[in-house]
């Protein structure tokens, strides 16, 4: 064989993608992400540099801002970490949207209208809160098993239909007694309120249950029998079949679980941070949508939504800043989100390959 | 009576149901040709966007739709290039397409919020309807001539995809990529053209919205129909002849939704063209995907030379 | 035999081979200075193990890979061929391994496509009064309005060489063609090569079996690891010689254990099921095997042997009759609860058996990974995994030994031995094989024949299914024929004979013997 023309490095497709290789790609991703988005500052007639500074000053520039960022990451962090598990399936739920107004409501419920003891308030509205956002996903969950629905379009179409519902409840039956002309409930009784750390607006529960989530379901994921058959089932749907393993229950163990913790989260902005329900633009910021990309950015990997649903709890906040200092409209995190989920899935490609130096006489061994 | 009830609800529900065919028909091409466009919605929103500030700024609505169109298809060029030429995850870059789209639309258009149109494209002057015969003035009373063209392209589509030599092409790629590959079709432009002609359709059906229907701009005024084309690509068994029929029936729905408010609470009706299909993909999909009705066998498959499939 | 030479030297060249090399990254050398001459109006062989380097080389020619070096030379001009449309328009036609076709196109739909020159409208319909007068001419008879899924492989194949001829080729390369056919099919294939001949037409034919070489060829090129051998005329060599040209060693086979018990393992009384689209692919179909025991099931793929394997196993519902494994029924039982009664599958379709993307260790795991000692309940012990997975790579000799690295990295051999380490660990009583050594190499194939024989010493009973009708000679005690849904024949034998072979060929085409 005519070695002298083999050269001494290359690039070659990598085993695996490696840790620095994939945080290298994602952090390249958010970098030109950043980069195009900028171009809307210059249609409202503001120096990007302002912009960007308004941007960081406003999510990690002070405690507050960085507060603000953290009441945010919650949701994220919980709709994340269910959405992780139910993306390492191969299901696609893009409905936890309304999956978090579903839990919204149900605590809404609890805290208004049960009537329970004051202390039995809270326990009872993260538990139906959980139940009402898991039940929203076992619909379309049902419906794939099924009848073979598609459910990017099931779980999608069920966010207009959740949203519709929240705005029924707030202008009909459950409008406050006190609230005149505008369109929420009553504030909720005391008891049903989530204590916050300190003087700011972070509830501590929710976010410790998170972290707890994060840790227990990558344990889940790496070492269990269940998460295994999930993997399994996520990269090889025919293996899975041909092993025997039920593919429906481990869809509908997927959705209960990602429907679930949005609902627990729908609760703990409701218990939270607005004591009420409300408009469901103000329930949820989008949170549904942008922990799709939470959960993408962290590779599915449980542990790593820690990190990434902080990133975006700052895009939220620091796109309030630009809403509240300069005027541009909140919708331009979707700009952000759409702009960075894009380079995301361009930059995959990127992460599997790697540059490797080797001396000639290793290439020569290797290659015998 | 009767019938004037229902040629009534079936003029609104050809003016309700245009953008819906047009988003339709495009997405069918990207689909047969094997790609999965998720960003209708999105397309939509820029389409209408774009269209709206043309005709508003030119008072031309024609050079509106014309640039909705042209803007849609380039919007779109971002999903070929990532899902033909990256070959990414399919569903994640039609998802980040509507997140991008229906973002720069909101976030650019705040300050034409509101505005309303003072030239839109008007429906079919009341001489013209008069000299149609019995029942098709009443038909067509809030149609205008893009609604007759999007019929017709429903037709004309058709006919390209069945009955000649580039829709045969365009077939094929969508059922065999390697196949087509090795008897030197060239897949990646026919894949390209086919998400540009979906892009263009989807910017149309935008325009339509902010031109024709509502010639006003608002936020969020596409109102996920670009997710219900999706599902409407899927009714039609991906063929051009048979979205029609979808589209009005949604279109139909809409209209339904806004009569009965009197007697049911509005957020219920609103809900409705959601729930709608759902329950309409629950007796049609196992008919599509699990007999292989229309399916392009290679849908949402990236095409790499050297691997099968 | 010096007519026969010269002949075949006074021929002008068609196409010249120079010294065409190609290489894939890093370290494999797939084509390494390949040279030789094919004249015009013949049949040329290229002949060759799996990973000799010849479906490479044809590629190349087709346009499909870029070589590295070297050129290719036709009718006395260097040409440069890019895309597979280049070697069209040089009137190059291929007949793939793996039919290029589109199932739910017709036959015309598939043979016009890509042509720029039919008609704008109706293309499909104007161009079959031609396609019709080819067919009648090379003796290629099908349907133009056919819809492909219909139509059995020969009939495919058939479809795809008149995609060639439709386009005026004048080289035809054929890739391993009778791989798919029966012998009877074969023959009539022969005999359109014939007459593409006659009209001075040149083929180039792959193909790694012997008989075929001389039966068709008129000159030989062999081709082993890459390089060219020799080209020769077929006519010159033996049969052994050829032999040991392409193999380069003389191949020492394993042959199977001959006594038997009168234990049944595996029983199936009048079972029927459906194919995947809804028509009877099984029609009370009888079969038993015995404990230690080979019983091969030949037949052209298509006739029902994919569904026998999957109702055995449990991945295909049973619509009629009962299937007992030793005196357990396990009809319709869950294919997991059918596993663990002691039967294991080893798929037609590798990446069935597989997760690529997961490691060497935890697909050695899918089976055991929910019980014991692996798991207690909720858990999985991956440490004894680990060392589980760290023994059965080297007692299965599965190379790279790194039980960490994505299975999808493993050559087609290796992911076999994975395969086949995790299914015969689990003590099977029943084997059930399909198709094992498709696509392996000859020591690849050894390999895999060692270790079925080895599970049926221990006493499995094995069902063997394959399509390759020598390994069924070489391996089985006895031989059923599938054909249609149903069993056609069976033979139980010491030794098999070319008579037998024969018979068999026929019961394959749907000749009762």
């Amino acid at each position: 064989m005519d070695r002298k023309k083999l050269t001494q490095f290359h690039v070659e497709l990598s085993l695996q993608p490696t840790l620095s290789s994939t945080v290298f790609s994602s952090l390249l991703a958010i970098i030109l992400a950043f980069a195009c988005g900028g171009v809307i500052f210059l249609f409202y007639h503001i120096s990007p540099g302002v912009g960007y500074q308004t941007f960081f000053r406003g999510s990690l520039g002070s405690w507050y801002a960085f507060s603000e960022t953290l009441k945010r990451t919650i949701p994220l962090l919980l709709v994340g970490e269910g959405l992780s598990l139910a993306f390492r399936a191969q299901v696609l739920n893009i409905g936890a949207e309304g999956q978090i107004l579903l839990g919204a409501v149900a605590a809404t419920w609890v805290a208004l209208f049960s009537g329970l003891p004051s202390f039995l308030l809270l326990p009872a509205m993260f538990i139906l809160g959980f139940l009402a956002g898991a039940g929203w996903a076992l619909i379309p969950a049902i419906f794939k098993t099924r009848f073979a629905v598609n459910e990017v379009l099931s779980t999608l179409m069920l966010n207009y239909v959740a949203f519709n519902l929240v705005l029924y409840l707030i202008a009909g039956p459950w409008k406050g007694k006190g609230v005149r002309g505008f369109t929420y409930t009553d504030t909720f009784p005391e008891a049903a309120w989530l204590k916050t750390m300190g003087i700011t607006r972070v509830p501590y529960f929710t976010l410790l249950v998170g972290i707890a989530l994060a840790i227990g379901g990558y344990f889940f994921l790496k070492k269990s029998a269940l998460g295994f058959e999930l993997r399994i089932v996520g990269s090889s749907p025919e293996t899975a079949r041909f092993l025997g393993i039920n593919e429906e229950k481990i869809i509908l163990f997927t959705m209960f679980l990602s429907g679930g913790l949005s609902g627990f989260a729908g609760v703990g902005e409701v218990a939270g941070i607005h004591h009420l329900l409300r408009h469901p633009d103000h329930i949820s910021l989008g949170y549904g949508y942008t922990a799709i990309i939470v959960a993408w950015l962290a590779r599915a990997n449980p542990l790593a939504v820690i990190l990434t649903s902080f990133l975006f709890g700052a895009l939220l906040s620091g796109g309030d800043a630009l809403r509240v200092s300069l005027g541009i409209p909140f919708q331009v995190v979707s700009v952000f989100n759409g702009l960075i989920l894009f380079f995301l899935i361009s930059t995959e490609h990127l992460s599997r390959y790697r540059i490797i130096w080797r001396d000639k006489k290793e290439v020569e061994k290797n290659g015998s | 009576m009767v019938l004037e009830l229902i040629l009534g609800t079936l003029n609104r529900a050809l003016a309700y149901g245009t953008p819906l065919l047009l988003a339709t028909l495009g997405e069918i091409y990207v689909e047969r040709a094997g790609v999965l466009n998720l960003g209708i919605e999105g397309m939509m929103m820029i389409g209408a966007f774009s269209s709206f500030v043309v005709a508003y700024a030119t008072s031309n609505p024609w050079l509106g739709i014309v640039v909705g169109a042209i803007v849609g298809g380039l919007f779109s060029l971002i999903h070929a290039f990532s899902s033909i030429t990256l070959r990414a995850n399919q569903t994640v870059s039609g998802l980040a397409l509507t997140m991008l789209g229906t973002g720069i639309a909101e976030t650019l258009g705040r300050s034409w919020e509101g505005k309303v149109l003072t030239s839109p494209i008007k429906s079919f002057s009341g001489d013209f309807l008069s000299s149609l015969p019995g029942g098709l003035d009443l038909l067509f009373k809030d149609s205008n001539l893009l609604v007759v063209v999007s019929i017709i392209l429903a037709l004309v589509m058709w006919f390209f995809l069945f009955k000649t030599k580039p829709g045969l092409f365009l077939r094929s790629c969508g059922e065999n990529p390697s196949a087509c590959d090795a008897l030197g079709i060239n897949v990646w432009k026919v894949r390209y053209l086919a998400v540009l002609w979906g892009g263009i359709m989807a910017g149309l059906g935008g325009a339509y919205i902010s031109i024709a229907y509502r010639p006003t701009w608002s936020s969020g005024m596409t109102q996920g129909m670009g997710w219900l084309a999706v599902a409407l690509t899927i009714f039609s068994f991906w063929n051009p002849i048979y979205a029609p029929l979808g589209a009005y029936l949604f279109g139909a729905l809409f209209h339904l939704a806004f009569r009965l408010q009197v007697f049911v609470a509005p957020e219920f009706l609103n809900s409705l063209p959601y729930l709608f299909p759902v329950i309409a993909l629950v007796f049609v999909s196992r008919l599509a995907f699990r007999k292989k009705i229309g399916v392009p066998g290679s849908l949402g498959k990236p095409y790499e030379r050297g691997k099968s499939g | 035999m010096l007519d026969a030479e010269n002949s075949w030297e006074q021929k002008p060249v068609e196409v010249a081979f120079r010294s065409i090399t190609k290489r894939f990254p890093p370290d494999i050398l797939a084509n390494d200075r390949v040279s030789f001459e094919v004249k015009k109006g013949t049949v040329h062989a290229l002949l060759g193990e799996n990973g000799a380097g010849k479906t490479t080389l044809m590629n190349i020619f087709y346009g499909l890979f870029s070589p590295d070096g070297g050129e290719i030379i036709i009718q006395g001009k260097p040409v440069k061929i890019s895309s597979p449309r280049e070697a069209i328009n040089l009137g190059i036609g291929m007949v793939h391994q793996h039919f290029k076709l589109i199932p739910t196109h017709t036959v015309a739909e598939n043979i016009i496509l890509g042509l720029m020159s039919t008609s704008f409208f109706f293309p499909a319909e104007k161009s079959e009064a031609e396609i019709r007068a080819l067919s009648e001419k090379y003796g290629l008879k099908v349907d133009p309005r056919a819809r492909v899924w219909q139509l059995s492989a020969g009939e495919k194949q058939k479809v795809e060489i008149l995609k060639a001829l439709y386009r005026k080729a004048s080289i035809l390369i054929l890739d391993e063609p009778t791989s798919v056919l029966t012998p009877q099919e074969a023959e009539e294939l022969f005999a359109t090569l014939r007459a593409m001949k006659e009209e001075g037409k040149t083929c180039i034919f792959i193909t790694h079996k012997l008989n075929e070489v001389k039966e068709i060829a008129d000159a030989v090129t062999v081709m082993r690891k890459g390089r060219v051998v020799s080209t020769i005329l077929p006519s010159q060599v033996s049969l052994e010689e050829l032999a040991r040209m392409t193999v380069g060693k003389e191949v020492v086979s394993v042959v199977p254990r001959k006594t038997l018990s009168n234990r049944i393992v595996l029983q199936l009384q009048d079972v029927s099921a459906m194919g995947d689209r809804d028509f009877p692919a099984l029609l009370n179909l009888s079969l038993s095997v015995r404990e230690g025991e080979i019983v091969g099931v030949a037949g052209i793929a298509g006739n029902g042997q994919k569904e026998l394997a999957e109702v055995i196993v449990g991945l295909r519902e049973v619509t009629g009759g009962r299937i007992f494994l030793e005196d357990k029924e396990i009809t319709n039982l869950l294919p997991r609860d059918i596993a663990s009664l002691g039967v294991a599958y080893i798929p037609e379709e590798r990446n069935l058996g597989l997760v690529g993307e997961m490691s060497v260790a935890e697909n050695l795991l899918l089976r055991g990974y929910y019980q014991p000692p692996f798991s207690q309940g909720f858990w999985v012990d991956w440490e004894k995994a680990e060392a589980y997975s760290e023994k059965l790579i080297s007692h299965y000799q599965i190379n790279p030994p790194l039980s960490d690295i994505p299975v999808r990295l493993l050559s087609g051999g290796n992911r076999q031995r994975v395969i086949i380490a995790r299914e015969l660990e689990q003590k099977p009583k029943l084997v059930v094989a399909s198709n094992p050594t498709a696509g392996l190499d000859v020591s690849g194939v050894e390999a895999i024949h060692k270790l079925l024989i080895q599970a049926q010493e221990k006493g499995a009973g094995i069902l063997l299914i394959s399509g390759d009708l020598d390994e069924l000679l070489k391996l089985s005690n006895r031989i059923v024929i599938m054909f249609k849904g149903e069993i056609v024949g069976e033979k139980e034998k010491e030794h098999w004979t070319e008579e037998d072979r024969r018979e068999i060929g026929l019961g394959m085409g749907g000749v009762k013997g």
